[in-house]
């Protein structure tokens, strides 16, 4: 096992490397201009050119690369080019709001989707099944914002319940800080209970129809043991991939729910920085989430071991 | 009145209760709780860049005034008046000098001095297009004592006041001396002003919020508030900007009071706020904007006055400012290149923009120019909804009569590094964008960035070598009267349609929206904060 985690890392270097040579020549290779996000509307060509000359933009691309490589080596992501907040701190600033958001997302989407994938298995092809796969392809369809705005009318706007919008750390209430994350986290969840019943579903059913399925059932055991210890904990190798990757993706940014529920979270961030050029911040996001990727694709592979004896790192 | 409930027709008494149950099991605390004195807004756009002399974006304009102060103001008649300082004028108009008033203080107790004021016109002045045109005429700024600044001019230059008291789109800010020796092509590291509001560093997330407390030390003239002039009287504890990004979550916020104050809501949402008895909808910035099409002089066919001119008859305003706005309260048709509503504002040279434009006029002008089809490039950002209906409907505009378009759509980063670059249209380069200014930005000749006629290297994009045009403009700033000024600035209005140095499009104002537990609201140009009471 500790063989396999070190050749897994190792395995990682290459990976981002390439991840960031990629990023810092696709940016360069984008037009656009920091400069002139910084300068506004009246920026003669003179006044834009020493700006360019301040930022370092007029070095040589390799140049810029090579300045780039080094801080990175120190730990250092560098300086936003329009706000001159450093990358690492800009960063901060908006994970705990997209972390958070993931994590609750896949918690309500796990406690409510695997029960009814379960049971679409359980009761497979009779109404009850049939409603948890509409209901599927339901949360599969409508698009997260519309969802979000139908919560917000009325859950925020008509019954006064919840804030319309906002986050508020955990670290200052848990009460503030649920109250603004339940409704983008029911949004967002809809899509991921879609998807993760409708795996559970599939891959209890191939498990169902294991021989050691009706063994267990030929012992006398529960309906509840067959299905939650015997049959689930087989069958949870593909749903944990498709939670895995699921929370990587939110993590990278959910720009739509972001938007909707005004969270300032890395989705946003990523799509301001893109739209102002701002060179450091992109690349650091792009290293971060690629980072973020490889460690969470780690764990999920590491999971299967304990989920699954069989398998062996 | 509340809106229209929507979802009534389909959540039945039973279901709401159980949801009403549920919901309030998960919530621990449902009130949010409001400081009274905390008033919250949504302004135009979220601030990234801090520095107020750096950029002209209206965003950082507005946060400038909030930190900083300004020697100078400007009230709702638009004349200058005192505001950090008074000032006096010699004889022979070439000795300008500035008393500071009693009492000024910067944000980390230091007392205001002539010297950083100094420091802080001279960064101004390197970045600002007016303030570089006043220092190409000064011999020298300095201060005389602790209190006294003193300008000489190397030769006549009468808008001096005017220049240092414009409210738009780089006031000139004071800064203490040690942030406004940075140069004016990098940004600020410190935050430290003499304005009526503290900037809280502590709170500032880039593109997310930023808040700003009452500067207690602050000492507001006596006169009342009136635009950026008289006295700034702060009536709040915090004010804090809240970035959101989604037009119709501010619109939510607003009607559930979580916030106060939205600086510009896009008018098609405007129905949801206005059915709402606990909220105000109105204009505050009664100037507004004027949106414009600038053509680029270097190449064809734009390099032809005829084809310009022919392109000039082509346009109509209303349509453009149909799509843009859409509503005919908040537009209107206007040919004065200075805006309609200013002291210089007058519709000489206007012509066809003021009678719906001339199709037919310009499709013989086209033929007598002798239009080989050259297509037009035009460059259509189609990431900013302000600037974005503009070239799709000038496209059509030109088609009518005659123009073969290129209409290439782009983000507007794209587009703002594009126009800056002088190759052929079919290098890279282009013919013609368009872009919106507040009415201060172009009221009158020497501010108005695209009436400077200085060619490749000093005019503003699409480059117009236009040596009348500088003649009139420096006669502009050295004749003495009102009435005079006025003269000229009437000539230069239609020497500019003659050359078609620019097509203004129209003028529109963006209408604001607060809550009735505010009262204060100031009219004026710049979304200011002092002067607003908030009710308990």
């Amino acid at each position: 096992m500790t063989g396999y985690l070190i050749r897994r890392v190792l395995a990682a270097v290459p990976v981002m490397v390439v991840v960031a040579l990629f990023v810092f020549l696709l940016l360069r290779l984008t037009p656009g201009d920091p400069a002139a996000i910084i300068a506004g509307d009246m920026a003669t060509p003179e006044q834009l050119e020493r700006i360019r000359g301040q930022l370092g933009l007029n070095e040589p691309i390799y140049v810029q690369f090579v300045t780039w490589s080094m801080q990175l080596l120190t730990g250092d992501f560098g300086t936003s080019l329009i706000s001159q907040t450093p990358v690492t701190t800009l960063i901060g600033q908006r994970l705990e709001p997209t972390v958070s958001l993931a994590l609750m997302t896949i918690l309500l989407s796990v406690l409510i989707a695997v029960p009814m994938g379960v049971v679409a298995a359980w009761r497979h092809g009779t109404w009850i099944d049939n409603i948890v796969m509409s209901a599927s392809v339901l949360g599969f369809s409508i698009p997260v914002f519309v969802i979000g705005y139908i919560f917000i009318q009325i859950f925020a706007i008509e019954f006064k319940l919840l804030p319309v919008q906002g986050f508020r750390s955990i670290f200052n209430g848990f009460g503030g800080f649920l109250e603004r994350a339940i409704l983008p986290s029911l949004s967002l969840a809809s899509i991921y209970i879609a998807l993760i019943a409708r795996m559970t579903r599939a891959s209890m059913l191939d498990v169902l129809g294991e021989d050691y399925v009706r063994t267990a059932r030929a012992k006398g055991l529960g309906e509840n043991i067959v299905l939650f210890r015997h049959a689930l904990r087989n069958a949870a190798v593909p749903i944990m991939t498709v939670i895995g990757t699921g929370f990587a993706l939110m993590i990278s940014g959910v720009v739509v729910t972001e938007s909707v529920f005004n969270i300032p979270g890395l989705g946003r961030l990523t799509v301001d920085a893109i739209l102002a050029r701002d060179y450091p911040v992109i690349q650091g996001l792009i290293l971060f989430t690629s980072g973020l990727y490889v460690l969470i694709n780690l764990l999920i592979d590491l999971s299967y071991a304990f989920l699954d004896p069989r398998i062996r790192y | 009145m509340r809106p229209e409930p929507l979802q009534a027709s389909f959540l039945n008494r039973a279901v709401r209760k159980s949801l009403l149950a549920s919901l309030v099991a998960l919530t621990a605390a449902v009130a949010v709780p409001a400081g009274a004195q905390d008033l919250k807004a949504v302004m135009h756009s979220g601030i990234r860049v801090l520095d107020p002399i750096i950029t002209t974006a209206h965003i950082t304009r507005n946060h400038g005034y909030m930190i900083y102060d300004t020697l100078l103001g400007v009230d709702e008649n638009m004349k200058p008046q005192p505001q950090m300082a008074s000032w006096t004028v010699s004889d022979d108009g070439l000795v300008y000098s500035f008393t500071l008033r009693d009492g000024l203080k910067w944000h980390d107790g230091q007392p205001v001095t002539a010297e950083d004021c100094v420091a802080s016109l001279k960064r101004w002045a390197d970045r600002d297009g007016g303030g570089q045109m006043l220092m190409r005429s000064t011999r020298s700024i300095e201060a005389k004592d602790a209190k006294t600044i003193v300008l000489t001019l190397s030769e006549p230059f009468a808008y001096v006041i005017e220049l240092i008291a414009k409210p738009s789109a780089v006031p000139a800010f004071m800064m203490p001396k040690r942030m406004a020796g940075t140069p004016s092509t990098e940004a600020i590291k410190e935050h430290v002003g003499s304005g009526p509001f503290r900037f809280v560093e502590s709170a500032f997330q880039p593109g997310v919020r930023i808040v700003y407390e009452k500067n207690k030390d602050y000492m507001p003239r006596s006169e009342p508030a009136s635009w950026t002039a008289g006295g700034k009287v702060v009536k709040v504890d915090t004010v804090e900007w809240v970035t959101m990004p989604d037009a119709q979550t501010a619109i939510n916020a607003l009607n559930s009071g979580e916030i106060d104050f939205i600086e510009q809501p896009q008018i098609d949402l405007l129905p949801l706020l206005t059915s709402n008895d606990e909220l105000e909808v109105g204009v505050l910035n009664t100037l507004g904007y004027q949106t414009m099409g600038r053509v680029n002089f270097l190449y064809p066919p734009f390099d032809n006055p005829k084809i310009r001119r022919a392109a000039l008859m082509a346009m109509k305003q209303e349509d453009v400012l149909g799509a843009l706005v859409g509503n005919p309260d908040y537009y209107s048709v206007c040919g004065a290149m200075y805006g309609c509503g200013t002291p210089l504002g007058t519709d000489a040279g206007a012509g066809t923009l003021l009678t719906g434009g001339d199709p037919a006029g310009a499709k013989a002008l086209l033929k007598e120019a002798g239009y080989d089809g050259t297509p037009v490039v035009l460059m259509q950002p189609t990431d900013v909804t302000t600037v974005s209906p503009q070239p799709v409907v000038a496209a059509q505009l030109l088609r009518n009569a005659g123009f073969t378009v290129d209409l290439q759509p782009m983000d507007w980063q794209t587009l703002v590094t594009r126009r800056a670059s002088q190759a052929k249209p079919s290098e890279g380069g282009w013919n013609m964008f368009f872009t919106n200014w507040v009415i201060p930005e172009v009221w009158n000749p020497i501010v108005n960035p695209m009436l400077n006629g200085g060619g490749r290297k000093a005019a503003w994009f699409g480059w117009p070598d236009d040596p009348k045009l500088e003649e009139l403009r420096k006669a502009f700033v050295t004749v003495k009267t009102d009435g005079e000024r006025k003269a000229i600035a009437a000539d230069i209005q239609k020497h500019a349609y003659e050359t078609v140095n620019y097509i203004p499009l129209g003028q529109y104002v963006p209408p604001a929206a607060w809550s009735k537990s505010l009262s204060g609201l100031m009219k004026s140009p710049i979304t200011t904060f002092w002067n607003i009471a908030k009710a308990e």
